[in-house]
């Protein structure tokens, strides 16, 4: 992790440098401009330069400098951040050698990168693309009791090391079934003790590389090291988790260590809304047409709507599909939570700029505001409505896509 | 994008709404459901109407059973499928049957008729769903790829919430289907959605008396596995083949025997169903991704002459024309994305555009689970998004899903004589943000949105759970 951390910068500026290159200054008309900061503006302009949103403002305010290149669109949104997917690693074929989301050597294995098995030329991440996700928090997928770490990335450039945003983001935890086998974990109160004992672990070594003789140090533990990340709070431990017990036991455990957790999936997250709401966790709520079945069974299409009713910050998730559809796109999800009771203005933030916050990336996207990275969609109509098409994506400033999706 | 709104009133949170937009229907007119419909929820609710009708509370409405007067519809748009769009139309049913269906201004209500006003609503025929697994049912098992004697029939569950589910959908008739693991996995059953208690209560009975139903047949990767399943896609056909001409000599066997009982080969349950498709009296349904499965299935239709319509067609825009000069239909499924198996890597929401330009009986299918059939109006709409004009969406959705079931006469559209089978809708079939507010199956309320128990299966939430698991492709694991 020391090393990723100071690489970034030059990652940083790789980026900076491709984006430059790549990108022509572009300004882009909206009948209407949902920037995600304040009302939306009517007959917008965007400039976009040098990779970042230049300014935002009122067509009869906006002078657009003569060797921009002019998009138009009705609806300009933010580029869409899908909180939680597994797009890149659980490629297109579903055959052995493209299924890249879960390992299931052992039951715990944080130290897993999700940028080590990341395919950007999958052609999932084009086909989400192409309907405005520009970000995607991508990484192991449920199924194990820790799974690995995920990270945030742009849907462009296909360079892994230019499209980064975050290399290391979170750590993965399922509990419940899927994580539960013939080996241990058998049960979910297995599940729950190998989880502590393994925290624990990690708690000690730490203890010993406080030590102050280098003898008495510890040798390097990709594994404990992985797990002190969680342990400090530098990597919430992101736990996959549908039942109502089950999700009361994440915050049991959560507070014997102090995690910072986010829920993720919580098919039954409106049974226990007010536990959730006191626990001052986030949500990254399933993908609102996951099939009801085994311990989703419960979930419903007016989940998000009630997260929204009592206050507790969410972000909605394509999640991982095991068969067909191979990924699920989190635009379709958040128009099918505006049919039914979020109201629509909401589904857009938790597909824009709420999931920039939980993600602790709001400071480069989820918004249109000077300064950001210029990372737009654009549309032909109401975003959510199924005949409507995403007519434009703009990534860092570069026009990735101008074709009717 | 104005339209980026916040959905109108939500339907089910009040039911006293729903008696001042129809003050007609009061409890007085409460007639008994029929008895063969009286299901342990049916009489825990009229238990609870008589109670309430005593203590003189607030009731929402019954479900209506549709025998003692005829009801008349009056003021939505009534899409017709087959006619006119009446803007402000009426639809009178009457004892389960559609009895009149026109404009507003011009259609005199008989007396006696309960009048609702559903007038900014949408009304259409009941949809047809041309493939779906609900039920829960399984038909061949692991013993041989060839299992036309199987019915699945035999094995659906009717209490399976999964038929609430697609009540709340909107569809009224389904084929409901075995798997594609094998290349003939049985006996499909066309059934109408009525609240049954038993699978006899759901069939459909042809003229001549028999289980309306087809032959589920499958090509491709799902049917290929350890012998005696076929290993390659030659020896899939050939396998079939076989069976085919098996068939046609069972048959010859049976003409020459003039019906003399001496002479009549010993019963084959297995043949006896290939003669039927041989016949024409029985659908071949064949599942079928590939370009070169799809022509492969279209030369084996040519050589025995059963009649067929294609089932998901994945690659259908690649072999448009093909599949257009065979005048075979094609029941076309649309997936949020490509892949998940090798054979839909390039299934394309244009399928829909492509084949209805080349003048193809183009319908769609849920698949359920594979797309919830509460969501089957998104299907058509997706199609319409890559290019399907709207009345052919509409066409997809209803009057074509009856066509390939042989089921035009009865049902897929608004018309005098027809089934009353229709759903009401709370705007455009294909905005996301319409909701199915009724289902009406013979005249029989299905789903009403404004009860909280259909509410339920509409939107989930704890008992809307699916009881059995997701069985996703065939049977058992997929190595």
């Amino acid at each position: 992790m020391k090393r990723f951390v100071s690489d970034f910068p030059w990652v940083m500026l790789l980026i900076f440098a491709f984006s430059r290159a790549l990108s022509a200054q572009v300004a882009v008309i909206g009948e209407t401009v949902y920037t995600m900061a304040g009302e939306p503006v009517r007959n917008g302009v965007v400039l976009l330069r040098n990779g970042k949103i230049e300014s935002i403002g009122a067509a009869d305010t906006v002078t657009i400098p003569s060797d921009y290149r002019v998009l138009r669109a009705k609806v300009v949104t933010p580029g869409l951040i899908d909180a939680h997917t597994t797009v890149g690693l659980s490629g297109i074929l579903n055959q052995p050698h493209d299924q890249e989301q879960i390992d299931k050597g052992a039951p715990m294995q944080p130290e897993l990168r999700a940028i080590d098995s990341y395919n950007s030329r999958d052609p999932l991440v084009e086909w989400v693309r192409n309907f405005g996700v520009t970000t995607l928090h991508t990484g192991h997928a449920p199924g194990a009791l820790i799974a690995g770490q995920t990270m945030i990335i742009k849907t462009y450039p296909n360079k892994i090391d230019a499209a980064i945003v975050i290399p290391a983001a979170m750590t993965t935890a399922t509990l419940g079934q899927g994580a539960t086998g013939d080996k241990a974990p058998g049960t979910k109160s297995k599940a729950i003790a190998m989880l502590r004992a393994e925290l624990i672990k990690a708690q000690e070594h730490v203890k010993k590389l406080e030590k102050t003789e280098p003898d008495k140090r510890p040798a390097r533990d990709l594994h404990l090291e992985a797990l002190t990340r969680v342990l400090d709070g530098k990597q919430p431990l992101l736990v996959t988790v549908h039942r109502h017990h089950d999700i009361l036991a994440v915050l049991r455990v959560a507070a014997e260590f102090k995690l910072r957790i986010v829920l993720d999936g919580v098919a039954d997250a409106h049974l226990v809304l007010d536990e959730i709401k006191q626990s001052g966790f986030p949500v990254i709520l399933h993908p609102t047409m996951l099939r009801a079945s085994g311990e989703a069974e419960n979930l419903s299409f007016e989940t998000a709507s009630k997260l929204k009713q009592a206050g507790i910050p969410f972000a909605l998730q394509s999640s991982f599909e095991p068969y067909v559809p191979k990924t699920r796109v989190i635009l379709f999800e958040a128009g099918l939570a505006a049919a039914n009771g979020l109201a629509a203005i909401d589904a857009l933030t938790s597909i824009t700029i709420d999931a920039a916050r939980l993600l602790g990336i709001s400071d480069r996207v989820g918004s249109i505001e000077p300064g950001k990275d210029a990372d737009l969609a654009l549309y032909d109509g109401d975003p959510f409505e199924y005949a409507t098409h995403c007519t434009g994506v703009i990534i860092s400033g570069v026009v990735v896509s101008t074709e009717r999706h | 994008m104005q339209s980026l709104h916040i959905t109108a009133a939500r339907a089910g949170e009040s039911c006293s709404a729903d008696k001042e937009q129809n003050p007609d229907l009061t409890l007085q007119k409460i007639p008994k459901p029929q008895l063969k419909q009286v299901g342990a929820l049916e009489r825990s609710r009229r238990h609870a109407y008589a109670v309430a009708a005593v203590l003189g509370l607030q009731m929402c409405l019954p479900r209506l059973t549709a025998q003692e007067a005829p009801v008349a519809f009056v003021g939505a748009q009534v899409i017709t499928i087959t006619g006119e769009t009446f803007d402000h139309g009426v639809l009178i049913v009457d004892k389960g049957k559609i009895v009149a269906v026109g404009s507003a201004e011009k259609m005199t209500i008989p007396d006696g008729a309960k009048r609702r006003n559903v007038s900014g609503k949408i009304i259409m025929p009941g949809l047809v769903d041309t493939h779906s697994h609900v039920g829960g049912g399984a038909a061949g098992d692991r013993s041989s790829p060839v299992q036309p004697d199987v019915r699945v029939m035999d094995s659906i569950d009717v209490r399976d919430p999964s038929f609430q589910k697609a009540q709340a959908g909107g569809i009224t008739t389904a084929n409901v289907m075995p798997g594609s693991g094998h290349l003939i996995s049985g006996q499909t059953v066309y059934l109408k959605f009525r609240d049954g208690k038993t699978i006899e209560d759901l069939l459909i009975k042809t003229a001549e008396g028999r289980v309306a139903g087809g032959l589920k047949m499958a090509n491709g990767t799902n049917s290929r596995r350890d012998p005696p399943f076929p290993g390659t896609r030659g020896k899939s056909a050939a396998l079939v083949r076989e069976q085919y001409v098996k068939a046609q000599e069972y048959r010859d066997k049976i003409e020459r025997a003039k019906g003399d009982p001496d002479k009549m080969p010993a019963r084959d349950l297995g043949l006896e169903i290939l003669v039927e498709a041989l016949n024409g009296q029985r659908v071949v349904h064949h599942h079928t991704h590939r370009h070169d499965d799809v022509l492969t299935v279209l030369r084996l239709q040519k050589e025995f002459g059963f009649r067929l319509v294609l089932h998901h067609v994945s690659d259908a825009w690649k072999v448009v024309d093909e599949i257009a000069a065979a005048k075979v239909p094609c029941s076309i499924i649309l997936l949020d994305s490509p892949g998940g198996k090798i054979e839909a890597l390039d299934i394309d929401w244009k399928n829909g555009a492509a084949l209805e330009q080349s003048g193809v009986l183009t319908g769609f299918h849920t698949d359920d689970p594979i797309t919830d059939s509460r969501l089957f109006l998104r299907s058509a709409a997706f199609a319409v998004r890559a290019g399907m004009s709207r009345k052919g969406a509409l066409y997809g959705l209803t009057m074509a899903g009856a066509v390939m079931l042989d089921l035009k006469e009865r049902i897929g559209s608004l018309e005098a004589g027809k089934d009353a089978d229709f759903i009401l809708l709370s705007g455009d079939p294909l905005s996301v943000y319409t909701h199915v507010l009724e289902t009406w199956v013979d005249g029989v309320k299905v789903f009403d949105r404004e009860e909280p128990k259909d509410r339920l299966w509409a939107v989930g939430g704890v008992g809307a759970g699916y009881p059995r698991d997701l069985d996703l492709c065939c049977f058992g694991k997929e190595e």
